[in-house]
């Protein structure tokens, strides 16, 4: 039973990572006031470079950066769109999910002799498990915490996106020109930079985002690798009201769900259930939390608003 | 002189008219999709011409692109149908979904003449998807829910519904991931009886044209997607109707101050929508697929929609000829990866940079701007 119930959790919190790490992206960008529908974009291009780079290096770390630099790489030419020529900022992000998977596939065939998906990393390549072997195997506390290092950056990233929007200087910049842009900016904070900045370390988290799928939880890119993840990480960040704390626990309970389905659909489950209702369930439920708790009000103020530096 | 004067006025005329920043992107896509080919090592010229001939010099290649354009269209006119109220339909996905859902359903279980048959699906599936958008709509009105987050949500919920449907005993076909086929009363693919029969195979045999453009499965759905589009301006044009969508979507306080009921006309722009989607999807199945498959990744015909919508301006007829566009870069695209080795998904990155550049009308707008009035400099001296 405790087996079972470490197995849930072991897999709950793999399956939540690449969410968490995308809903982060999602956080910054939207406290500083820009929708970034495209995450989803962001986290393919980074799933494909990472095991790309991975692959042909065989430095797990030096994929993962480069991933969150490829995600980072389209988020600016969502920043330009957005913040430098007033873009209508969902058909930005419409059209950075276009691109991203455009771009992972075209780049897939042209690394790997026209092949949609990347060759597998090796074992020995692919994310290190931090605490591999020193509890015993299979037993609770080894189901639960021997997890890929990608799994502990992300719960890490959680507290310092936290502590650099509620207790820095900048964080206060970036929740001022979320808020109020014009405000803001009559205060000598620049509301370009501070978007520009928010936005691209947005793509840079969800670019991570796809490289933790890539590296870790499976060790090579497909077309359908990162279906929708960006589209659900988004909807965390708003279950969580565009806080990083609330984005890791609405990701969690995604998390939950996918490791449940994993774990009845092993041979020994205990009892049959549905997995496609069962998988149903946390999109229902966000509805329906959705419906109840989360007032109209909590989105930044200015969030999705295009603004013009020098405006009155 | 003369053709400085003659470049100005199409500057202007560019920037007035409706669907100038659509060709100015589509352009623009063009050109970023040859740099891209041609930084990989392929000659974008060639690349383009494979694609060109591969749309349009033989009849059936004509009808795949026709068939390919049939359900975006739809998910287009829903996604532009929601956008003049002032919502944003990601769910078209979903709804599509829905729509093929009920229509596989309604054309296996019910077994009707063709004439009362083919309208009862094509109805449940827009009734069906109808309601589907509707919730969103309800969500929007009612409870203060982004329609963006509910239609992310209930695309996700229809695919695992429709996972759940395909595999229920009685619907699904034996040993498969898929339903049964539905009633021939339920196809609406162009004499679909009569191409397999002997006489009919015998006459196609002689005549080269048909007997090409018929080996695909050409059907009415293309006819129908018209029908609804002409439908959806005249609704939005022309009746009281649209008119307070619009208000709706032009301004929300406005509108509820001139009388209108805002959260009705929401809640209907979204059962309008969701029933376009649910079109798209009941046609898919009564004329290309006859069945629905158990989905592993969303299909994109409610996102290609959504890039319809933009490149048309969100206008009827704007929407088919990009609907068009699309099927053809598309089914085009897809013959340069054997002929050329060129990768076929270069034409996601001119869709993508299509709609990169109708998010930013500015820069088109400013960049003609500014050539404008460097021309005017120069004259003055």
């Amino acid at each position: 039973m405790l087996d079972s119930l470490g197995f849930i959790i072991g897999t709950t919190l793999m399956y939540s990572t690449p969410l968490i790490y995308a809903a982060l992206g999602g956080v910054m960008s939207e406290n500083s006031g820009v929708v970034n529908i495209g995450l989803e974009g962001m986290m393919t291009i980074g799933a494909l470079i990472g095991a790309t780079v991975g692959f042909y290096s065989g430095n797990p770390w030096l994929a993962f950066l480069a991933a969150g630099m490829a995600g980072g790489g389209l988020a600016l030419l969502h920043a330009v769109a957005s913040v430098s020529y007033g873009a209508d900022q969902v058909v930005s992000g419409i059209a950075i999910n276009f691109l991203g998977p455009g771009l992972a596939l075209f780049l897939s065939r042209i690394f790997f002799e026209g092949a949609t998906m990347t060759k597998a990393i090796p074992l020995d390549n692919k994310m290190p498990r931090p605490i591999h072997g020193l509890l015993p195997r299979n037993s609770f506390l080894d189901l639960v915490f021997n997890q890929y290092a990608t799994v502990y950056i992300a719960f890490l990233l959680v507290g310092v996106v936290w502590f650099l929007l509620y207790r820095t200087k900048l964080g206060l910049r970036i929740r001022a020109v979320g808020e109020h842009p014009r405000a803001a900016d009559t205060l000598g904070v620049s509301v370009y930079k501070i978007r520009y900045l928010c936005v691209v370390l947005s793509g840079v988290l969800a670019g991570f985002g796809g490289a933790s799928m890539s590296l870790a939880i499976v060790s090579n890119f497909r077309p359908t690798l990162i279906s929708g993840h960006g589209f659900i990480a988004l909807a965390a960040m708003i279950f969580g009201k565009w806080k990083p704390q609330g984005a890791m626990w609405a990701c969690l309970l995604f998390g939950v769900s996918n490791g449940l389905v994993v774990y009845l659909g092993r041979s020994d489950a205990p009892f049959e259930i549905s997995m496609q209702l069962l998988s149903m369930l946390p999109y229902v439920l966000t509805l329906i939390v959705l419906m109840g708790f989360v007032g109209r009000s909590s989105a930044p103020a200015a969030n999705g608003v295009p603004y013009e530096e020098g405006e009155r | 002189m003369k053709s400085k004067a003659f470049f100005e006025k199409i500057a202007t005329y560019i920037t007035k008219w409706t669907f100038g920043f659509s060709i100015i992107s589509i352009i623009l896509g063009f050109i970023i999709g040859a740099a891209t080919l041609a930084l990989a090592g392929f000659n974008p010229i060639e690349a383009y011409g494979i694609m060109a001939r591969g749309v349009l010099t033989r009849p059936s290649y004509v009808a795949w692109t026709i068939i390919g354009s049939t359900p975006i269209i739809l998910t287009a006119l829903s996604v532009a149908f929601a956008f003049k109220t002032g919502l944003f339909n990601i769910g078209a996905e979903g709804q599509f979904m829905i729509g093929a859902i009920t229509a596989a359903m309604v054309g296996y279980f019910v077994e009707l003449p063709a004439i009362i048959h083919i309208p009862l699906v094509l109805i449940s599936a827009i009734v069906a998807a109808g309601l589907w958008g509707g919730i969103a709509g309800v969500l929007k009105a009612k409870f203060g829910v982004h329609e963006v987050i509910s239609t992310i949500m209930l695309n996700w919920i229809a695919l695992y519904l429709n996972n759940y449907i395909v595999l229920l005993e009685g619907l699904r076909r034996a040993t498969s991931q898929r339903t049964h086929e539905i009633q021939r009363s339920a196809s609406i693919v162009i004499l679909e009886q009569w191409k397999r029969s002997p006489e009919g195979r015998e006459w196609l045999r002689g005549h080269d044209f048909f007997g090409d453009a018929l080996r695909t499965p050409l059907n009415w759905g293309f006819i129908i997607a018209i029908i609804f589009a002409v439908i959806v301006w005249y609704i939005l044009n022309k009746t009281t109707l649209g008119y307070e969508l619009k208000a709706v979507g032009y301004n929300r306080h406005a509108a509820e101050y001139g009388g209108i009921n805002v959260s009705k006309s929401m809640f209907t722009s979204m059962v309008i929508a969701g029933g376009l989607a649910g079109a798209a999807g009941g046609l898919h199945v009564m004329g290309i697929s006859k069945s629905i498959a158990s989905l592993a990744a969303m299909e994109g015909y409610g996102f290609n929609g959504i890039a319809v919508a933009l490149i048309g301006g969100n206008a009827s007829i704007g929407i088919v000829f990009a609907g068009l566009l699309f099927s053809a870069l598309q089914y085009g695209g897809s013959k340069i990866q054997p002929a050329l080795g060129a990768p076929s998904e270069v034409i996601n990155i001119m869709i993508g940079t299509i709609v990169f550049f109708i998010a930013m009308p500015k820069l088109i707008k400013y960049s003609l701007q500014n050539f404008k009035k460097k021309r005017g400099a120069k004259n003055v001296r």
